[in-house]
């Protein structure tokens, strides 16, 4: 049995650990609802977009088509865009997103098809990387912002799009967790280029006739990187409310748990304590006795 | 008598008001959009968006950069990827 001493400094270092846990929990509580401002704050920009998308895309369709939406034509070669977090502390996150990608991964080589890896995050690379080590492409570093921004996904998109026109991929799907509770982060796995058709939701100005200008596929041209962006900035916006949610919730049994030491610790710390006092008086008395 | 008009941005929705007439840095020119414009569309240079609260008055002028401006029915929606001011 652990001597009193040792006990002693056990529950000390339990209580320790517990204070760093449950301030962690109660930063995340104050992030999570901040970032579930931002993305509450971007949802206006993302709908009007789409829906813009969408009545332009119905107009311009066949051959005039972008590339950026009709596609190269072959779905040969695939990138997968995985937005991981760049800190720990938030539980089983980063393992859910890097297991779907996995399985994503699999599920295209298994049907003959290139796949190569783009990774936003610092977590998540080393997985990733043991388990596809050819096929790691390039890496985007959103360690040194402190809240990534509309400023990363642009460069995220503006990269993308360059490997596209290069004709480095055919196909690239988005990688990242949607934020639906505290508890819940379901990793999705969504196709951002070539961009997917919006459905064609009956506008209302159907029977408007809209002038365009410069000319609808030039207004399209330029509209597809802009949503390739917002999607990306989505991703990014739900990375982050996800990573807090995840945090608080892990943090929140990670506190209960010390808790739970602390209180078994105390109970045998006090028991040995009674047993070294029983000890001591039954010598005594056995000592009174021999005399 | 007023014009709709909505200033959005990927970070936030900036402007959600009624006014008097909005001028719009187009592509190609400068338009002005006023209550009962015909539906229209356009992209937009970097440039200054002038707000008219009211007819005659001082505008208020917002830099925006990137992005397109919408008329419907609803009013005119600018969707900038950048606001200045």
């Amino acid at each position: 049995m652990a001597s009193l001493k040792e006990l002693k400094g056990r529950i000390t270092s339990v209580k320790s650990t517990q204070k760093i846990t449950k301030a962690k929990q109660m930063v995340a509580a104050a992030k999570l609802r901040k970032a579930q401002a931002r993305a509450e704050a971007a949802r206006p920009y993302a709908e009007r977009l789409t829906a813009v998308m969408a009545s332009l895309a119905s107009k311009v369709g066949g051959d005039n088509a972008p590339k950026l939406l009709a596609g190269t034509g072959s779905d040969q070669r695939h990138l997968l865009v995985i937005v991981n977090t760049d800190k720990g502390l938030c539980g089983g996150l980063n393992a859910n997103i890097v297991r779907a990608a996995s399985q994503k991964a699999r599920k295209l080589i298994a049907e003959g098809k290139d796949v190569e890896l783009y990774l936003v995050g610092r977590k998540g690379r080393a997985p990733l990387k043991r388990n596809f080590p050819e096929r790691i492409g390039n890496q985007f570093d959103t360690s040194q912002v402190r809240e990534p921004g509309f400023e990363e996904a642009e460069q995220i998109a503006s990269e993308v799009i360059g490997m596209f026109e290069d004709g480095r991929f055919d196909v690239a799907h988005l990688v990242y967790p949607i934020f639906k509770s505290a508890l819940a982060q379901d990793p999705t796995v969504q196709q951002i280029v070539p961009v997917p058709a919006p459905e064609t939701a009956v506008s209302d100005d159907a029977g408007a006739v809209v002038e365009y200008e410069p000319g609808e596929e030039e207004i399209l041209e330029e509209l597809l990187p802009r949503y390739v962006k917002t999607q990306i900035f989505g991703a990014l916006l739900e990375i982050a409310a996800s990573e807090q949610g995840a945090s608080m919730t892990a943090m929140d049994n990670a506190t209960r748990n010390a808790g739970d030491l602390i209180q078994k610790l105390t109970i045998q710390y006090n028991r040995s304590r009674q047993a070294a006092i029983t000890t001591e008086l039954v010598e005594i008395i056995a000592g009174a006795e021999a005399l | 008598m007023a014009l709709h008009f909505e200033l959005v941005t990927p970070a936030k929705l900036v402007r959600s008001e009624d006014v008097h007439m909005v001028v719009v840095p187009g592509s190609e020119g400068e338009f002005g959009v006023l209550e009962g414009h015909s539906p229209f569309m356009s992209t937009i240079r970097d440039g200054a968006l002038q707000v008219f609260k009211t007819a005659g008055g001082a505008p208020e002028t917002i830099m925006i950069q990137g992005g397109f401006a919408e008329v419907g029915d609803a009013g005119l929606t600018v969707l900038a990827e950048h606001v200045e001011g």
